[in-house]
């Protein structure tokens, strides 16, 4: 009885550290999901020993060949491992909820005034910003494209998919789903792996 | 029924971004201004703006305010979750079988494969936006603040919370 009363703490415990761990990872992650994982890995292997640092590297590959937030989907595998389903809700909670409140409170009290000249401007003068930001994002998935397709297939992609989404006017959505398809049935060459 | 658009919306973007965040933002454009009207460009270009100034993942945050926009809090907690949960189900039900295929050239070709259509759609977005700007701002305020987020962020690296902080009081004070 004692055993397991102590055991009941260690786990209250548990969903504490990965609350407070994954506050910090959600507050602290400027620049969105990917920049949150150096958070990450100094909460769990660095300071609370969830994890190792080479499982933290596995975790982190295989995350990456899933679709979905990959700031979500560490944080989730991690609770998990450490504190089941309530552990889950506890760290990705933590790292999520709190920003999309402040996200909501401050677009939502925008909204109210949006006939104000100065709120106008403002609202203005972010879009070039997010433009260039988009810019460059457009061109970082390009040139990584090209280190691994090389220019005739990329361009050759980025041609069909304009015609496909621009011309065509096909949902995005199909036309990636139709890409992971032809990626996953393609038959591999032998010696390949 | 409104709580299963914002739920298939967000399920569908999340889970063809391969890629993460970044991927997933045109994705999120599509069927919030295109598919579904819910907000326009400019709406939407705030809550990016926003988003980007803010710290953790980019998904769950849009998520977060679009559905809350949509449909209160209940539409804001089925956005949150058709972003998060079908990640984490499959990240946890597959990891056994994946552990073997990290490294597998073709799961690094599927990533790749995909690469070139975000690109097509992520350039889109940017022309958009651009034209958006020269529609609202004018000529001027547009090539000012594009050259200078282009070298602040691009050339000196500094963080964009910084150059979005910057170009609020540029908005507040010199455009208005």
């Amino acid at each position: 009885m004692k055993e397991e009363h102590k055991k009941e703490r260690t786990k209250g415990q548990t969903l504490i550290d990965l609350f407070i761990g994954f506050l910090r990872v959600g507050f602290f992650g400027f620049g969105g999901g990917p920049s949150s994982i150096p958070l990450m890995y100094k909460e769990a292997v660095d300071k609370y020993g969830w994890t190792t640092s080479e499982e933290f590297g596995d975790i982190l590959a295989i995350g990456n060949t899933l679709p979905g937030p990959i700031g979500v989907k560490v944080g989730g595998y991690i609770g998990y491992k450490q504190g089941g389903i309530l552990g889950v809700i506890t760290a990705v909670g933590a790292e999520v909820i709190p920003v999309a409140i402040i996200m909501i409170i401050v677009l939502t009290s925008l909204a109210s005034i949006r006939d104000q000249a100065w709120v106008q401007g403002i609202t203005y003068a972010v879009v070039p910003v997010v433009a260039v930001m988009l810019g460059s994002l457009t061109w970082q998935f390009t040139s990584k494209a090209e280190d691994a397709l090389g220019w005739p297939i990329t361009i050759g992609l980025i041609v069909f998919s304009a015609i496909m989404l621009e011309v065509v006017g096909i949902h995005p959505a199909i036309l990636i789903a139709s890409l992971i398809l032809f990626a996953l049935l393609k038959p591999q060459k032998k010696g390949s792996e | 029924m409104k709580y299963i658009e914002i739920f298939l919306a967000f399920f569908v973007s999340n889970m063809l971004g391969y890629g993460g965040g970044p991927s997933t933002i045109p994705l999120i454009e599509y069927e919030v201004v295109t598919r579904y009207g819910w907000m326009t460009m400019s709406e939407f270009a705030e809550v990016l703006a926003l988003g980007n100034a803010l710290p953790s993942p980019i998904a769950t945050k849009m998520a977060g305010y679009i559905g809350f926009q949509q449909g209160g809090i209940l539409g804001s907690v089925v956005a949150l979750l058709a972003t998060m949960v079908p990640a984490i189900i499959l990240m946890l039900a597959l990891t056994g079988v994946l552990y073997k295929f990290k490294d597998s050239p073709k799961v690094k070709f599927l990533t790749c494969l995909i690469r070139p259509t975000i690109a097509v759609l992520l350039g889109s977005l940017t022309i958009r936006f651009v034209t958006n700007s020269y529609g609202q701002a004018g000529l001027f305020h547009t090539v000012l603040l594009m050259l200078a987020s282009f070298v602040f962020i691009e050339k000196m690296k500094i963080h964009p919370a910084f150059i979005i902080t910057g170009a609020i009081f540029y908005g507040a004070f010199i455009i208005a």
